[in-house]
């Protein structure tokens, strides 16, 4: 099936070159103003469970951008032969599919990484920004240009979820990438000696809401045209 | 483009051609990695083991700093036949010689004793360390959000814990998850699982208020902050689990 579209899209491909002006912003417009988290309010569930570390948030990034590229390269190829109602059920086969065969592969050739990822492997499939994706591009767009949205899209939600895992980890458990920064909070050290203490709230879920919402917040104000009325 | 595909026809031939396409790729792929994959699973059992009885890395290389690590996969079946002397699964109260105890799936057979009628095997290892004999009993139970396990070696007393090792199949990751990390594992060494005599197991607790563990007595060791049902589910579970035990450690006793 895929071959058959794929022939199609040759015939058709458009000849603006690879990286026009148009293909750029597909890539930067989700890092700011058209932001899945910040302006679309989508793939806050994972936003809000997974970013108490930013070693964790950096992982789902990585799988996230995997996910999203390949899957909206298939979800493109497939477009003219899906038929529409049942596109969403196609589309969540696709996700489900790659997300199952990235995880066996991992379980046998990179077991230790596996483990550490076993939760947001899971959890990549409950990502509304991918099928947001399949459905508002890649059903209606050639092979690269949805390539390059899916990367886009994905550094878009990356990059706010590696703020948030900053803050929260930094000032949740004092720590970065597990490294101690502030000092030793049982031994008292660095900071800890002046009675500082970490902020136990911002380990839970609503403090990475609290925290989107002050992103949204400087984004909008920054940016007026974004404001809705 | 001339293909109708909004037809009912069209519809179900290609629901069912994805389905067919989807289900053998992925029935390959399963089948293909699944033997790579179980070996994983084995080895991993053997490192936990050797972990909780407080064979790493650093025992192997010599170098302390390796400590908070496994034995390394391509080493873990050799250390593993050294340092663990003996493996039995307890069947009722006999106790069974069986090299094979540790592949025993605990999840399984705590189901089929559900049942009523069926006795449990219980997996017990006995390993040996600078001349010092431990117990390593496996435990399971449920966390949070999905199952929890451990391993948890018992001095030659049966009365004071060795090491301890945690894993968890979905817990939240910065706060449940943590149960893996050495702080909170490394607060059971030294701690007795019993007071005055009495089985008591060790709770994980919110107001112990003692983050570096020094009172060994109190049955208690420092929660996690904000990973309260996970620590319940491992109190719950060392609680449970040890005590389908203590019969034949009374027999061990005396």
């Amino acid at each position: 099936m895929a071959e058959v579209a794929e022939q199609e899209k040759v015939v058709k491909a458009p000849s603006e070159p690879l990286f026009s002006k148009k293909n750029r912003k597909l890539v930067t417009d989700p890092l700011t103003d058209n932001n899945p988290i910040t302006i679309q309010v989508l793939g806050i569930c994972s936003a809000l469970a997974i970013t108490a570390q930013l070693k964790a948030s950096i992982v789902m990034t990585l799988a996230v951008f995997f996910v999203m590229g390949v899957g909206n390269v298939v979800i493109s190829l497939m477009r003219n032969i899906i038929p529409s109602k049942i596109r969403i059920i196609v589309q969540l086969i696709v996700v489900a599919s790659l997300v199952i065969i990235v995880d066996q592969v991992l379980k046998a050739y990179s077991y230790a990484l596996s483990k550490e990822l076993a939760v947001f492997i899971g959890l990549i499939i409950t990502n509304c920004i991918i099928m947001g994706r399949f459905e508002a591009f890649a059903l209606g767009n050639g092979i690269w240009k949805s390539f390059l949205d899916g990367i886009g899209n994905a550094a878009g939600y990356g990059l706010i979820l590696i703020i948030v895992g900053f803050f929260r980890e930094l000032l949740g458990s004092g720590t970065l990438l597990g490294f101690p920064v502030l000092g030793n909070p049982v031994e008292k050290t660095g900071l800890y000696a002046l009675g500082y203490e970490n902020n136990g709230f911002m380990l839970l879920s609503p403090m990475a809401l609290i925290i989107v919402g002050i992103l949204i917040w400087v984004q909008r104000t920054k940016n007026p045209a974004l404001v809705e009325d | 483009m001339a293909r109708n595909t909004e037809g009912n026809v069209y519809t179900v031939l290609f629901a069912i051609a994805m389905v067919v396409v989807v289900g053998s790729l992925l029935a390959f792929t399963a089948s293909y990695l699944k033997p790579t994959i179980t070996q994983n699973m084995k080895t991993e059992k053997q490192q936990n083991i050797l972990f909780a009885m407080g064979v790493n890395e650093a025992t192997v290389s010599g170098d302390q700093e390796d400590a908070g690590e496994f034995v390394s996969t391509d080493k873990a079946s050799e250390e593993f036949s050294k340092y663990i002397t003996k493996q039995y699964y307890i069947e009722g109260s006999e106790a069974i010689e069986d090299d094979q105890a540790y592949l025993i799936d605990i999840k399984k057979e705590a189901d089929k004793a559900k049942s009523g009628s069926y006795t449990r095997k219980l997996p017990l290892f006995v390993g040996e360390k600078d001349g010092k004999k431990f117990y390593i009993v496996p435990m399971r139970g449920v966390g949070l959000w999905d199952a929890i396990w451990g391993y948890i070696a018992l001095n030659e007393d049966l009365q004071t814990v060795k090491g301890a090792y945690f894993d968890h199949k979905a817990e939240t990751p910065g706060l449940g998850a943590n149960i893996t990390e050495a702080y909170f594992r490394d607060d059971f060494q030294g701690e007795s699982i019993f007071a005055e005599g009495e089985f008591k197991g060790i709770t994980v607790a919110k107001g112990n208020n003692d983050p570096t563990n020094n009172d060994k007595n109190d049955n208690e060791v420092d929660a996690i902050a904000g990973a309260t049902i996970t620590g319940d589910g491992v109190t719950a579970m060392i609680k449970k689990d040890l005590a389908m035990y203590l019969p034949y450690f009374n027999t061990l006793k005396k």
